[in-house]
């Protein structure tokens, strides 16, 4: 009774299932700011810009994992750095339990299997958000790992987050930062709660500036509002380190296929020209 | 709540746009939905005063060189050879001003100095920010704690290495911070161009005090020492006149003396006899009363040189009691040229080498005296 009710909960989440096969990504207002960057077409030239651009944009969506994110972790990783462990009963958060698998002497054991497919469906986001050349902001308050997720950050190009959180930055940005600013496309929680444990103020803030989140959750935190959650262990540091690698390692990837396919547009867009 | 707004739409337009591409391959046209501008307008009280752009200092610069070279010229010096000391001295006597607050006289120099640090627009052409912390607000201040936080688990690493091969215990390498004192707040503020709270200041300083705690901080020496400021030397190192030889082979050394308003110059010689002479007048007829001639004799007594050295001072100014105590200071420094190192600190714990500061302290208005009040009357 309990486990259909959770179900019925849960299958609005995992709706996104079917569309694996088009594995469209929820936002794009990438590319109209692709399309708004562009310069004109000049007149003597015969191929059109903009097609060049469609293709560049629309073909990483005609394939379910275009840039091959299962083969970057295997079940055997997760279990290793201890992704699977959970707090205790007591700490249990209610739209927590269709993730959890069981309880072993009162601790939480997460359900990898949901777990795999949850971090391929994030992972994939991530890299077609990095294709596209868009911001990702990593936001972490647990003061043990602030260090490495702002190296991670930094050594793949993107942005970071984990101090004080002042309330108007996402939502009072034009005051805070000046007009003309750019918000991050896509923000990826390494820990969701605060220092007090609270669910961070970025997520709700997020979903008020309708920027999709990325979020590992563990089993006392609320997954409901994050866009993509990834139920696992954010307390152990080898669990860390590896959303860390992982994270990288896509979005460095995602970065690298898009110099490649704009090299290899070009050089289309040169043999059909000449 | 505009961006949002903003945000929904163009996405809408976006995945339309998504789906028309493959019919129609024509320019895309951007229709900007105009959603109220009042909203988006920047707060400008809140902003702040006008910025200055990178254009206009540069502009400020040049006209500042050129006018540098006019100002040579005007007062017929080289103008390659122009310093800042020369251009303050031309301005003071072309524009002479009698205010008091210094900075408010005319003043000429270089726009760096006279334009507050500016940041410059932060992200660049495609809006992407250059700083992988310019979502935290206080990038520069952020980034320069993560730096230090970095360079403290280097030292850690550095630490462990050398404890796994057994050479801790010899490579100790501390800083060393006698001498100077931390920057303040605002010393901070300025080198970040950023403001800061007093809870981030002493977070900071907290920090690097726990990087310079560890036992081998002497590898990031250079990088702690940024943060470290020079405390000003305190004491004047005190110059010792060399002695002086008159025409007769004759060591002598002169001094200068004050107290209150008496103004004494010493001469003393070598080889004497213990004879003074004060203002062409023998010591015993110019000071009738014991006291001064104690005070007279004081450092000699004290060096034990009585009556080994002849002294040739003049005095002005004062009272009789005060004219002895400059003579006094005077023959001391004066004789500081014939003695040891070891003497002068004697004679400085004394007090024979230090001139009286107390002068007459002022009258003031509803007193009688400096000090004397009128008579209390209860009714």
């Amino acid at each position: 009774m309990a486990a259909a009710r959770l179900l019925q909960a849960v299958v609005p989440r995992f709706s996104c299932f079917p569309s694996l096969g088009k594995a469209a990504p929820r936002t794009s207002q990438l590319s109209s700011r692709l399309y708004g960057t562009l310069l004109a077409p000049e007149a003597n030239q015969q191929v059109d810009p903009n097609v060049i651009n469609d293709k560049l944009i629309t073909e990483p969506l005609r394939h379910p994992d275009f840039f091959n994110v299962k083969e970057l972790f295997s079940l055997k990783d997760l279990f290793d750095a201890r992704v699977h462990l959970g707090h205790k009963k007591g700490c249990r958060h209610r739209f927590m339990e269709p993730y959890i698998f069981g309880c072993r002497l009162d601790q939480d054991i997460i359900d990898l299997d949901q777990t795999m497919k949850h971090l391929q469906l994030a992972l994939n986001f991530t890299a077609h958000v990095a294709y596209r050349q868009g911001i990702i902001l990593f936001v972490c308050r647990n003061r043990q790992f602030g260090h490495l997720v702002e190296v991670t950050a930094r050594d793949c190009g993107e942005y970071a987050h984990t101090r004080y959180w002042q309330g108007g930055l996402l939502t009072n940005a034009h005051i805070q930062y000046g007009t003309g600013v750019r918000l991050p496309d896509l923000l990826i929680f390494i820990s969701t709660l605060n220092n007090v444990f609270e669910p961070h103020v970025a997520v709700r803030d997020a979903a008020k500036m309708n920027i999709p989140t990325v979020g590992v959750v563990d089993t006392n935190c609320n997954p409901s509002i994050i866009t993509y959650p990834i139920p696992g262990n954010d307390d152990s540091p080898l669990a860390v380190e590896l959303y860390c690698k992982l994270f990288k390692m896509t979005i460095t990837r995602a970065k690298n296929k898009r110099k490649q396919m704009e090299v290899l547009y070009g050089l289309q867009n040169k043999a059909e020209s000449s | 709540m505009a961006a949002a707004v903003r945000r929904v739409l163009r996405a809408s337009r976006g995945w339309s746009a998504a789906l028309r591409a493959p019919e129609a391959p024509r320019a895309q046209t951007l229709r900007l939905i105009c959603t109220t501008t009042a909203v988006q307008k920047r707060n400008i009280a809140a902003s702040g005063p006008e910025k200055y752009t990178e254009a206009f200092i540069k502009n400020q610069i040049e006209e500042f060189n050129l006018g540098k070279r006019h100002l040579a010229n005007m007062m017929g010096e080289d103008p390659e050879t122009f310093t800042q000391e020369d251009v303050d001295k031309a301005i003071a006597y072309l524009f002479p001003s009698g205010l008091f607050e210094k900075r408010a006289r005319p003043i000429m120099k270089h726009p760096t100095e006279i334009f507050p640090k500016q940041r410059a627009i932060q992200w660049g052409e495609d809006h992407r920010p250059f700083h992988f912390l310019f979502y935290t607000g206080k990038q520069s201040f952020y980034s320069l704690m993560h730096d230090i936080y970095g360079k403290l688990l280097d030292i850690q690493k550095y630490q462990d290495h050398l404890r796994g091969q057994g050479l801790l215990a010899e490579n100790r390498k501390q800083i060393n911070l006698i001498g100077s004192r931390w920057l303040i707040k605002e010393e901070l503020e300025e080198m970040l161009v950023e403001k800061l709270s007093d809870h981030d200041y002493s977070m900071c300083i907290q920090l690097l005090e726990r990087l310079v705690t560890l036992p081998c901080c002497g590898i990031e020496e250079e990088y702690v020492l940024k943060f470290r400021k020079e405390l000003a030397i305190q004491l004047k190192k005190v110059v010792i006149e060399p002695l002086q030889y008159d025409d007769q082979g004759v060591a002598f050394s002169t001094g200068e003396g004050k107290r209150k308003t008496s103004r004494a110059s010493a001469v003393v010689y070598d080889n004497g006899s213990g004879k003074i002479t004060v203002n062409g007048v023998d010591y015993l007829c110019y000071f009738p009363v014991m006291q001064d001639r104690e005070q007279l004799m004081f450092p000699f007594q004290f060096l034990d040189r009585l009556g080994k050295h002849d002294m040739v001072c003049t005095v002005s100014g004062g009272g009789r009691s005060s004219q002895a105590g400059a003579i006094r200071l005077a023959s001391a420094r004066a004789l500081c040229s014939f003695i040891t190192e070891n003497e002068v600190e004697f004679m400085r714990q004394a007090g024979l080498l230090t001139a009286d500061p107390r002068i007459r302290e002022r009258k003031k208005p509803g007193q009688e005296g400096a000090r004397r009040k009128f008579t209390w009357k209860k009714r």
